[in-house]
């Protein structure tokens, strides 16, 4: 990176080496090698959002130019929109019911996996199977034939007598045949939970056992307690994934959200609203309240972070 | 791999040896018993793709009675266009995808771990701050420009954007990674007269094998999931993905050929399963290092 004669083009700062030279030397490779990620910061990331949220004071149809439409959308949305109230129950009911069963899954299992099992690297990878399958569609349409009518699961419950409902077209049951999807990708998780485990000093036990402390006793005042920091980032990652959630909600309700919106997620309802009635201004301002969802979400638990997770140093 | 068991050295309280026996088969019970209600379903989904049309729906088994493959030719070939064309289809979008966040990542991580320049702290706040952005908020003007530019109905919204680093999370795992390269690798290369571009590709790329794998296999993985880019940018059918013919299957005749629907969504997991034979090892010690999604 020699750039002498930039330097020497202005006589009056032979001295000191000039400005632009500095500059070139110091900042320019950082910035040369960060080129290809600012045009997608600027021209996909903050482009798109500044312009998205000027969309969402909108009427757009993508043919024709934007129409101004003030607070409309968001008053429209708050006030006088079912489907937006619909979709709101039902992620939120998908957030909050998802997320503590998957995460108490998989820490039961890491805690299960980690007492020096035999076998732990074998478990290990069935468990994590799943979660790597579980965003496919093939999934989602493999989901759809094991909760429906004569479907797997009614197979089961007939050997004991029991005739179960079609769970997919039933709107009582319906969301929690997707909640019970997600818990059964409860394999990262538990991987993240399992190095966790790894990291707790072994001698923090042995001097607890001295002083007689119980299995169960050690689990609430040091496993858990330490292991915070790792249940606080599977927290914050899965609830996002969560919100996001999109692919099996489609497929199983044949991009629907049927029956009677119960699996209405807001994703879904977003994409209706975009490209089902091209209602871009509309769609961008769900979008925005997602965001503002999510932000407020997180700056939440980093607030309250402090008065349960534990960092030692 | 570290995988050596942590035995809990019990001190003091000796638990006589038959309970501990009990314990391990009480907790291996458990444990294979979960296993097989995890795996059932896809192992269900395996046999019904094999066994005869009419028994799909009266057998819970995973043994079918006998064994057939007329419902991966009648899938194949279910829809108006073939499904080597939609395989052939999710090839090129996953590799494009791979070799642009590989090339694309390990230049911005590269910078972000080891160059210094004004700004760098702000820009990778930033860089951080997208991986919490749900893309919906960056969906409706990604589409209108890439309307704009001509690429709906083209493989270019889906691969372009991983050329320009659009996956953050890939960044973040790369600087992780090159921060733990001994830095005295690097000055030992400038000593010699190496420019930064010389380091990272003769000394940081070489290193980083493990690394570049991991999110090779993840993009490679993520991209072949992907339902919703295709969904959004892909109409022609001759442009589908397996995603995207999977979910037309469902609409049009799934609902009468059920064989050969399952036929089509076990050769739509194989490459995944694949990846996860050869390389579960890197790809377990990935999310245990960085904690992924999936």
């Amino acid at each position: 990176m020699t750039m002498q004669h930039v330097a020497t083009s202005s006589p009056t700062e032979v001295e000191k080496p000039s400005v632009w030279r500095r500059i070139w030397q110091q900042d320019a490779p950082g910035y040369l090698f960060l080129l290809p990620w600012f045009i997608g910061f600027f021209g996909l990331t903050l482009g798109p959002m500044i312009s998205s949220l000027y969309l969402s004071f909108t009427h757009f149809d993508l043919l024709t130019a934007p129409r101004w439409a003030g607070v409309d959308n968001y008053v429209r949305m708050f006030t006088n929109d079912p489907k937006f109230a619909a979709s709101m129950r039902v992620t939120m009911f998908f957030v909050v019911f998802s997320v503590p069963l998957k995460l108490a899954f998989a820490l039961g299992v890491a805690l299960l996996l980690n007492r020096g099992m035999k076998g732990l690297t074998l478990y290990r990878s069935l468990f994590y199977l799943p979660s790597l399958l579980g965003a496919s569609v093939a999934i989602a349409i493999l989901w759809r034939q094991i909760f429906a009518a004569d479907g797997l699961v009614n197979k089961f419950l007939s050997l004991f007598g029991i005739i179960g409902p079609s769970w997919i077209s039933n709107p009582n049951y319906s969301l929690w045949t997707l909640i019970v999807l997600s818990i059964w990708q409860f394999g990262s998780p538990m991987i993240i939970f399992l190095a966790g485990l790894r990291q707790i000093p072994q001698d923090m036990y042995e001097a607890a056992s001295l002083d007689g402390a119980s299995k169960w006793r050690q689990f609430w005042k040091i496993t858990l307690p330490l292991l915070t920091p790792v249940v606080f980032f599977n927290a914050i990652i899965q609830t996002i994934e969560a919100f996001k959630s999109f692919t099996p909600a489609f497929i199983i309700s044949g991009g629907t959200g049927n029956p009677i919106n119960s699996t209405l997620f807001y994703t879904l309802y977003l994409y209706q609203e975009a490209f089902g009635f091209f209602r871009m201004g509309y769609a961008s301002a769900l979008a925005w309240v997602l965001l503002a969802l999510v932000a407020v979400f997180t700056a939440f638990s980093f607030l309250t972070s402090k008065y349960w997770v534990h960092y030692d140093d | 791999m570290t995988d050596a068991p942590m035995k809990l050295t019990v001190v003091g309280a000796e638990a006589p040896i038959w309970r501990k026996r009990l314990l391990s088969v009480v907790s291996h019970g458990l444990l294979i018993g979960a296993s097989i209600l995890m795996l059932y379903p896809l192992l269900w989904m395996l046999a019904a793709s094999f066994r005869p049309e009419n028994e799909i729906f009266t057998s819970a088994s995973i043994i079918p009675s006998s064994w057939s493959i007329d419902a991966y030719i009648r899938g194949w070939n279910g829809l108006r266009t073939s499904f080597s064309v939609f395989f052939t289809n999710s090839f090129i979008i996953s590799t494009l995808s791979v070799i642009g966040n590989v090339f694309a990542c390990s230049l911005a991580a590269y910078a972000f771990a080891r160059l210094e320049f004004r700004g760098r702290k702000i820009w990778f706040a930033l860089m951080l701050m997208t991986l919490m952005l749900p893309y919906q908020v960056t969906l409706i003007p990604q589409y209108v420009l890439f309307r704009q530019l001509g690429w709906v109905d083209t493989f270019l919204p889906l691969v372009v954007p991983r050329f320009l680093a659009a996956d953050a999370f890939f960044i973040f795992l790369m600087v992780q990674f090159f921060r733990g390269i001994p830095r005295e690798l690097d000055e030992a290369a400038m000593m010699d007269g190496a420019g930064p571009w010389r380091i990272y590709w003769k000394i940081m790329l070489p290193l980083s094998t493990p690394v570049l794998a991991t999110a090779a296999i993840f993009t490679f993985i993520w991209t072949w999931d992907d339902f919703f880019g295709p969904l959004i940018y892909l109409n022609r059918m001759s442009d589908y993905t397996v995603m995207l013919g999977l979910r037309t299957f469902t609409d049009s005749t799934g609902m009468s050929d059920y064989g050969g629907l399952f036929a089509m969504s076990v050769l739509s997991i194989v490459p995944i399963f694949l990846f996860f034979l050869v390389f579960q090892r890197l790809l377990i010690e990935g999310i245990a290092t960085t904690g992924m999604k999936r």
